[in-house]
């Protein structure tokens, strides 16, 4: 593309959850705002919008990354992009989202769908992280109420309820 | 005491405030009291439950205002000073209103009621009218289709400045009161000044056997909720204003609101969706709410506006930077005896809550300690910058830390361990402290015992490698306070409960939830109280029109008031559920119980029995609808004098931390190994919830002392004074997972009389003794006194080139013996 004109409309076609979306943006339209507003999934936050605090964090072909500093459009036909929408069947919790509300991993929430989906991809490229390694795959993600200290306790159980899961020929995380 | 001195000249008396009547309204007694525990045990109280939101949470679905959108909405943007200060000549929208897709702007003349949180202290528009007082004020709104266009709308707005002097500090705000910030001050630049005297302090100072005088500067920083601000107006075709806000005191906003839009009360329905963190930073009105109203009202389309990261810098209200000396005297015994503070509180440009923050820094800093003989002089000042207001730990973060600092250079003067000295004036419980507050339960000997021995602190103190060290401090917070921002004889907080044959309990209440868990507090006690699962209760909050009035979720009252209110409606159920079951048993009320869904009768429990929802089926037979009220309202309390009132409060939580630190000398870099937090919270009704707070707080106050500064510019060539240094989360440095210390909440529970079930509070008490730990950890490993905040690697390694620094560490470590004896008598020179 050599030339884009900003205020053009074009249809972006996102591979969200498991389905296939399409909204309109415009070439500056971020994927954040696509999802949140074009596609009417809010539980991707907005914190800074600068990609500082991480509570725009989705996970793009097991990777997260910060939805509020990506552009939609390079995400037309891409990657399978996992929301905290995604994580779990309608049926229920993840283990990981268990785990965050029995401990009180949650305060406010609003920080929680980006941890989340940090963590979440902690767990599917390491399944027994470390406590280094859990702070390490969090250090993006800016929470505001927990000190962090029942976050990682959220992880560290959640690691080991998808082991046993595993274990039992159980479920994803 | 001695007579207060607090009338000055030229200072702000509030006028209209008296001591809450001694007829005041109170709340119901019960038989046993409202903290016991039930004879066969709490069902739900003290466990570790799961929160009522807390699925919505981890699964994206809870409601936040920026993920509510309306039809038709518009979106709105805020135009914001490039000036310090700087007088509003003209402004010309002529070119924004032009554009297509622009529907209004408005500016200060749209919005002229002056307004502001405290009602004596009214002095901020939500439009500046006349003058820009700091860089980021407010001048003037757009709404557009979109947000992006309102954004570009707002840079056709041309605004001719003429640029005033700008005070940037209160060494200049004093010196120069023609140089006037704000002008509804009274004098100069003078926010508030206050002077409280109790007891002869230079008598007691000038008989002490050590006396230690110290400045100390606490820097400001800022709440950062991880939520922006956002509101929606939505104004009706049949004059009804709705409002959406992320605020934690609807009631407060709706006042407000009416005030300023010129609306009845009765007109304005205000909403407080799931809020994504406060921290005191959503305490207040703010101009986003008055702008999305008013161009709602204009344009009969809802309106949303949403602030960027660096708008919230500049909404801030956050802590307020404070000079601080302070003088303190001990006997041979170790005993406290006097304390004189001399305060100097940079506010910004507006008053916010100001006036209590002046009082709050002196008033809430005679206890855990018994001190004979205490004054301070707070003199709170307008300035050219984003103005201060609450952050958690409200006005006595800042004296807390030099005061516990203070107390640590005496300990090491007298030759006392700090833990020992700390014991040793522990005014302990049912006390009345030197000001006159009310002091009823207290587990502050608890805390200190709890973190000496989870910290082994003994083997420790004194005796760690050079580098490495350990500091204690204590600290005392309030469970609300005794009066409403503005007075009245109404309830502080009220609950309306419903039940009906469905087996559903609905809580109606005022309370916001901010994250601290307040909803589930509600949920729980309701539970207890009527023996239902967590899944049979939905709480209805802050919505004022659905909710009965509760003031908000500010000065850490929310458990305690909210929960009594709870409590008497649900026990006032319990009773009718009592008397129905047992006329239909042919038992005593006091026979029934009801607990885990089941009612029976205790002393026939398989022949008399049936679920909770049977039961109340059977009451509503025989009274007809079930409903009930509950309300708080405090006792009288506080000081017989002006001001006495300020700080008075129910019951007052206690907290001591250990930190451990482990220091770099090479490049300044402190590093806190472990903080141990111990709370006295009276009862935790949720341990996980009561840990949450404290976990939060003491990280909030590891991250003032080491990391944290809202601090603003000086002029250059290329801009004028009073830039924010970096109004972004990237370079307003707040911790990460990585920078965070290991925190380990210890729980201590005194059971307060008063609270419900005994609770007392726990979201803000735990901040405060973070930071004098940390400093005082500091002075154990490294020999120097950091009495100025933030404790960077810059200000450590400048403390560190002091050629006394290692000497004075190593005399610490002499053995305990020689330094035992308070022999001479060290006098601070007379001020």
């Amino acid at each position: 593309m050599d030339h884009v004109n900003p205020t053009t409309t074009t249809i972006c076609r996102l591979d969200v959850n498991g389905d296939t979306r399409e909204c309109a943006v415009t070439p500056s339209t971020t994927l954040l705002e696509a999802l949140r507003y074009g596609l009417g999934l809010t539980g991707s936050k907005q914190g800074c919008d600068k990609g500082d605090c991480g509570a725009c964090t989705v996970v793009v072909d097991g990777v997260p990354v910060l939805a509020c500093i990506s552009l939609a459009l390079a995400h037309h036909d891409g990657g399978a992009i996992t929301t905290v929408e995604g994580l779990a069947a309608t049926d229920g919790l993840t283990p990981l989202q268990d785990a965050f509300d029995v401990t009180g991993g949650a305060q406010c929430g609003f920080c929680t769908p980006g941890i989340l989906m940090s963590a979440h991809a902690l767990l599917e490229r390491s399944p027994d992280p470390s406590l280094a390694e859990i702070a390490h795959a969090l250090s993006g993600n800016l929470c505001r109420c927990t000190g962090y200290t029942k976050i990682f306790e959220a992880v560290l159980r959640a690691a080991r309820a998808r082991r046993e899961a595993v274990g039992t020929g159980g479920a994803k995380s | 005491m001695s007579a207060p001195n607090e009338r000055k000249p030229g200072m702000q008396v509030p006028t209209g405030r008296e001591m809450p009547k001694a007829d005041r309204l109170r709340p119901p007694e019960w038989p046993g009291g409202r903290s016991a525990e039930p004879a066969a045990g709490f069902r739900v109280i003290g466990r570790r439950n799961r929160r009522i939101e807390g699925a919505a949470k981890v699964t994206g679905r809870a409601v936040y205002t920026d993920d509510i959108a309306l039809p038709r909405m518009l979106h709105a943007k805020v135009l914001r000073s490039i000036h310090a200060h700087a007088r509003i000549v003209a402004i010309d929208a002529s070119a924004a209103l032009a554009m297509p897709g622009v529907h209004a702007v408005i500016t200060g003349k749209d919005l002229p009621e002056y307004y502001g949180i405290i009602p004596w202290t009214q002095d901020e528009q939500a439009l500046c009218e006349t003058k820009a007082r700091y860089v980021g004020d407010a001048i003037a709104a757009v709404a557009a289709d979109t947000e992006l266009l309102a954004d570009e709308a707002l840079r056709a707005i041309r605004v001719d400045y003429e640029p005033l002097h700008a005070v940037m500090d209160v060494e200049t705000a004093l010196a120069h009161p023609e140089w006037q910030v704000n002008e509804k001050s009274r004098e100069g630049n003078v926010s508030k000044h206050v002077h409280l005297d109790f007891g002869d302090v230079d008598g007691a100072l000038a008989a002490s056997a050590v006396v230690v005088e110290g400045d100390y500067y606490y820097e400001g920083s800022t709440h950062t909720p991880i939520e922006p601000h956002c509101a929606i107006g939505d104004f009706d075709a049949t004059g009804f204003l709705t409002l959406y806000s992320s605020t934690q005191v609807a009631h407060y906003l709706h006042r407000d609101l009416a005030r300023v839009l010129g609306l009845p009360t009765q007109r304005i329905r205000v909403i407080q969706p799931v809020v994504g963190g406060a921290f005191g930073g959503k305490s207040e009105p703010f101009t986003l709410e008055f702008c999305a109203a008013k161009l709602s009202m204009l344009l009969g389309r809802p309106v949303k506006i949403l602030y960027t990261r660096e708008e919230v810098f500049y909404a801030h209200r956050g802590r307020h930077p404070m000079s601080m000396r302070y003088r303190t005297g001990l006997d041979r015994d170790g005993k406290l005896t006097g304390i004189d503070a001399r305060i100097h509180i940079d506010g910004g440009a507006y008053s916010s809550f100001g006036l209590v923050t002046t009082y709050y820094s002196g008033q809430l800093l005679t206890a855990p300690y018994r001190m004979p003989a205490y004054r301070f002089d707070s003199t709170r000042v307008f300035t050219n910058k984003p103005c201060c207001g609450p952050k958690r730990g409200h006005g006595s973060v800042q004296p807390r830390f030099a005061f516990e600092c203070q107390l640590d250079k005496l300990a090491e003067a007298a030759g006392i361990d700090p833990i020992e000295l700390r014991r040793r004036n522990a005014m302990g419980e049912n006390q009345r402290t030197v000001n006159g507050m009310r002091v009823t339960s207290n587990g502050f000997l608890d805390c200190l015992d709890a973190v000496e021995r989870a910290s082994a602190w003994s083997t420790k103190f004194r005796q760690l490698p050079y580098g490495r060290g350990v500091g204690v401090a204590g600290s005392m917070y309030i469970s609300g306070t005794n009066y409403c921002i503005y007075p009245n004889e109404m309830p502080q907080a009220a609950v309306q409960l419903k039940l009906d044959r469905s087996g559903r309990a609905t809580v109606f209440c005022g309370a916001s939830e901010i994250g601290q868990g307040v909803e589930s507090v509600l949920a729980y006690i309701v539970c207890e109280e009527l023996g239902l699962t967590l899944g049979d209760v939905r709480v209805v909050a802050a919505d004022t029109d659905l909710t009965p009035v509760d003031l908000g979720s500010y000065s850490s009252r929310e458990t305690f008031m909210v929960g009594n209110a709870c409590l008497d409606a649900a026990r006032a159920l319990r009773q009718k559920l009592a008397e129905a079951l047992a006329h239909a048993w042919g038992c005593a009320s006091a026979e029934v119980t009801l607990a885990d869904g089941v009612a029976c009768d205790m002393r026939e429990p398989e022949r008399h029995a049936m679920t909770v929802k049977e039961a109340f089926q059977l009451a509503e037979s025989r009274f007809g609808t079930l409903g009930s009220v509950g309300w708080y309202q405090s006792p009288q309390l506080g000081g017989d004098y002006r001001g006495g009132t300020i700080g008075a409060s129910p019951a007052y939580s206690f907290t001591a931390h250990v930190a451990e630190v482990a220091c770099d000398p090479e490049t300044g870099v402190v590093g806190v190994t472990k903080l141990w937090v111990a709370h006295d919270c009276g009862r935790a009704l949720n341990p996980v919830a009561v840990e949450g707070q404290m976990e939060g707080s003491a990280y909030m106050g590891y991250a003032e002392a080491l990391m944290e500064a809202q601090v603003y510019k000086p002029g250059t060539a290329a801009h004028g004074p009073g830039l924010h240094h970096g109004p972004s989360l990237l370079d307003y440095r707040i911790p990460t997972s990585l920078d965070t210390p290991e925190i380990e909440s210890l729980i201590v529970e005194s059971v307060d009389p008063e609270g419900p079930y005994g609770a007392k509070e726990a979201g803000e008490g735990p901040l405060h003794p973070s930071v004098p730990a940390i400093a005082n950890a500091i002075y154990d490993a490294l020999g120097i006194r950091c009495d100025r905040l933030p404790f960077d690697p810059p200000r450590v390694l400048k403390l560190l080139r002091d050629p006394e620094a290692r000497a004075r560490w190593e005399r610490a470590r002499a053995p305990r013996a020689e330094a035992a004896v308070v022999a001479t008598p060290r006098r601070a020179p007379e001020p």
